[in-house]
């Protein structure tokens, strides 16, 4: 295999893997904040407890969160080398930016978090939880920031220097808050905390359905499903928000997504099959809704795969399965979730064994959600690695993937790290499940059962 | 070479200088871990007195290496991909040791697997970064592109060897210095023996590093011998190993300021002699990546220099808070691992 696909298929590996766990710790980062916000409000061992299995929980997926992010930021300069050289100019403020602004800030928090229950004040600690959530929070904000300008970039020229061609930046606000970072912002923070709030309704329907810690299981329950009812709802809204930025930017994503082929008013699929020998799209398809989507109109005409050269596409099968499958995935969400959410409310659930049996599995399928969106959003914006700017289009102002990676990095490398990255991951996955399943049957323990008594002040040197 | 271009030289090299003080002493504990912990409380000891700093300690090899990236993007993009294999080795070691916390403390039968996750995935790092350090005050074969034309066994030169050597029992001395800080009992009576052995073995180290610097990189010591500024990091070096030899006099707290202050004066003399380069060409030395002809636009590093004006008060704030929380002795019992 060549280096561009090795090198492809390794950055794919790593950040999706990274990214089942991103879910896990900014999702359920929101539940620890709800739950210690409890314990600091009533002062009961129970809730302390109960918040206290919160958090080891969301240590152990931060940190695998964080020993796989350590390969995203080296992986630019490592697998991407001509990419990084032509982006350094824009590309790496918000990476420093995150380290400044958002990893100080969750690190020295969650020292607190996991050190710091006999140490700092209740308030202190209360406060902690909001500021490792609100850090994770900003974190996901520059990241996207960065990641949007690949997208949509924005805010630069390129000029030509001694090694080859280079962005540099013109405008550092709209590089930053370029036509797609708020919609992708939103979009993804909302899949995120979805996912944490359907992870809280699965532990709390595991103890139910097994009839242990069933305090902790209602709470749980209760605090998910609020949760994941409320941010599925927004997601109509944020959805639709990231769609017509797409539809405005990204004409060859657009048609990949929809399979839409002659330029005209662009329908909405719910499944289906493109033909792409044939050019065609075989689906179940509501006409002209994505154009009115977008546009306000069923008839506003939108170009099609033909308009554009074949060099110039995304592989269309894949962006097209996967944006369906996340449209309908989501559609399971929305309805799970409120009418959970509605049984919670009337007392009914613990009444009703199959709602819990769903609702321990259910988690799994956001994070599909957000896995195959993703690859919506990134294979879609093949071939490109910085998409052209719209409305001109200018192959000029972007950078084709193929033209981006390390050109003195040979493909037997590569193919040896992605192997290595392949057994250590596997490795790490069985150790998070061991660690996050141990955790959960143990369940919450209560303060008086362990040793924890308040170190005086004076310990301090 | 503008003003700001040497700002975010100095900018940098402050990152990294802050890297090897902080996480510096929880590598080289971690190093020596298995050495000095004998029982299951003695390792307890030592996870729990790096347990709350070692991951925001860490935050500085991500933020140094995101400043590279935003001020001088052909650097990190000739360094990360030229030194591949290297640098993959260490993020290995890294990975295996940020889950190894957690995993340890709440894994009982998998305790062993997490136990030498912890201690290769300090020690590597620890050995790792002062090869490459090595190797960029020596000079990588560079091409016209800028692109590095060497392979892995072009970094294992013998000068970049006695650096990483260099730097593996720097941080294995402020390693020890931090135990003494935070142990008790016999755990403590070994971490003050070790800090004393690893005091001396930096002595000799540093002899010998000067030597091999003299003879085998001229240009180096040249350059650190031409100015205030290298003879400062030198004088700094002379007052880390003297106090950190002779003045502490048991006081623990002053062992670890005096071992801290080695790092800083080590990154200080390596950035001054490279400088004004970042990576020196060692075929051509007008091959070399430079302020001048690597640094990011003057409006991106204006934009840098806010944010880090910003940043890093706020940094400087989130650590004194952490360690005046976690200040003085481990108990054992009180939360962690």
């Amino acid at each position: 295999m060549d280096a561009v696909v090795l090198a492809k298929l390794q950055f794919a590996f790593t950040v999706a893997y990274h990214f089942l766990f991103v879910p896990l710790s900014i999702g359920v980062g929101l539940v620890v904040v709800l739950f210690e916000r409890r314990f600091y409000k009533s002062g009961k061992p129970e809730d302390q407890a109960a918040s206290e299995l919160w958090i080891k929980i969301f240590a152990a997926t931060f940190a695998i969160g964080v020993a796989t992010g350590i390969t995203m930021e080296f992986a630019f300069g490592t697998n991407w080398a001509t990419y990084s050289r032509f982006v350094g100019d824009i590309f790496g403020a918000p990476l420093a930016a995150e380290g400044l602004f958002a990893f100080f800030l969750e690190s020295t928090f969650l020292g607190v978090l996991l050190f710091g229950r006999g140490k700092v004040s209740k308030k202190f600690y209360y406060v902690s939880t909001w500021l490792v959530w609100l850090g994770s929070m900003l974190s996901a904000l520059w990241i996207i920031i960065a990641n949007s300008w690949m997208q949509t970039p924005a805010g630069y020229k390129v000029v030509e220097t001694a090694i080859g061609p280079k962005a540099e930046m013109t405008n550092f606000f709209a590089a930053a808050l370029n036509p797609s970072t708020m919609p992708r912002y939103l979009h993804t923070v909302n899949s995120l905390l979805i996912t944490g709030g359907f992870v809280a309704a699965a532990i709390g329907a595991y103890y139910l359905r097994k009839g242990i810690f069933k305090d902790f299981g209602r709470t749980a329950i209760s605090i998910g499903l609020t949760i994941a009812a409320i941010f599925s709802v927004l997601m109509i809204g944020s959805g639709h928000y990231q769609a017509v930025a797409v539809v405005d930017n990204q004409p060859t994503k657009l048609a990949a997504m929809e399979g839409h082929w002659d330029k005209g008013p662009v329908p909405i699929g719910v499944v289906g099959w493109v033909d792409v020998a044939n050019k065609r799209t075989i689906s179940i398809e509501i006409p002209g809704v994505t154009s009115f989507l977008a546009s306000g109109s069923f008839k506003t005409p939108y170009p099609g795969l033909n308009d554009f050269k074949a060099e110039d596409l995304p592989p269309i099968q894949i962006t097209y399965q996967t944006y369906h499958l996340m449209i309908l995935i989501f559609g399971a969400l929305l309805l799970v979730s409120v009418g959970g959410w509605l049984l919670n409310r009337k007392g009914k659930i613990e009444k009703t064994p199959w709602m819990l049996t769903l609702l321990m599995w259910m988690w799994v399928l956001p994070e599909l959600g957000i896995q195959v969106g993703w690859a919506t959003a990134e294979v879609g914006r093949q071939p490109w690695i910085v998409y052209p700017p719209a409305p001109a289009f200018d192959p000029a102002m972007g950078l084709r993937t193929a033209d981006a990676i390390s050109k003195v990095v040979p493909a037997w490398q590569i193919l040896t790290t992605l192997s290595i990255f392949v057994l250590i991951y596997a490795l790490l996955f069985v150790g998070w499940v061991r660690v996050v399943s141990g955790l959960i049957k143990k369940g919450p323990v209560l303060p008086a059962d362990k040793d924890n008594k308040a170190v005086p002040a004076a310990a301090k040197a | 070479m503008t003003t700001l271009g040497v700002l975010w030289f100095v900018l940098v090299g402050v990152l990294l200088a802050g890297y090897a003080l902080f996480d510096g002493f929880d590598l080289g504990l971690g190093t020596l871990y298995p050495f000095l912990a004998k029982n299951d409380e003695d390792k307890q000891v030592v996870r729990s007195s790096i347990g709350p700093v070692w991951d925001g300690n860490e935050v500085w090899l991500l933020t140094g290496g995101g400043a590279l990236f935003a001020a001088f993007p052909a650097v990190y993009a000739t360094v990360f991909s030229g030194f591949y294999l290297a640098l993959m080795l260490v993020l290995f070691a890294l990975i295996f040791r940020a889950v190894s916390f957690e995993f340890y403390a709440h894994d009982k039968e998998w305790r062993r697997v997490w136990d030498w996750a912890f201690f290769l995935g300090s020690a590597l790092p620890a050995l790792l970064f002062g090869v490459a350090a090595g190797n960029i005050v020596r000079g990588v074969p560079l091409d016209a592109m800028g692109e590095f034309t060497g392979n892995f066994f072009t970094l294992l030169n013998p000068y970049a060897l006695v650096l990483g050597v260099l730097g593996l029992v720097m941080f294995m001395w402020q390693g020890a210095a931090w135990l003494s800080v935070k142990s008790e009992g016999e755990l403590y009576d070994r971490a003050v023996k070790t800090r004393s052995l690893m005091a001396w073995a930096f002595v000799v180290l540093v002899l010998l590093a000067t030597v091999v610097t003299f003879l085998l990189v001229p240009r180096a010591a040249s350059l650190i011998l031409a100015g205030p500024v290298g003879w400062a990091f030198l004088a700094l070096l002379l007052i880390s190993m003297a106090w950190g030899r002779f003045v502490h006099g048991g006081k623990d707290l002053h062992s670890w300021y005096a071992a801290s202050l080695a790092p800083l004066a080590l990154v200080g003399l390596w950035a001054v002699s490279i400088f004004p380069r970042l990576v020196p060409a060692i075929n051509d030395d007008a091959l070399s990546l430079d302020i001048a002809n690597s640094a990011s636009s003057q409006l991106t590093l204006t934009v840098m220099a806010i944010i880090a004006a910003i940043g890093v008060p706020l940094v400087l704030f989130y650590i004194f808070l952490v360690y005046r929380i976690f200040a003085g002795k481990v108990r054992l019992g009180d939360e962690g691992y």
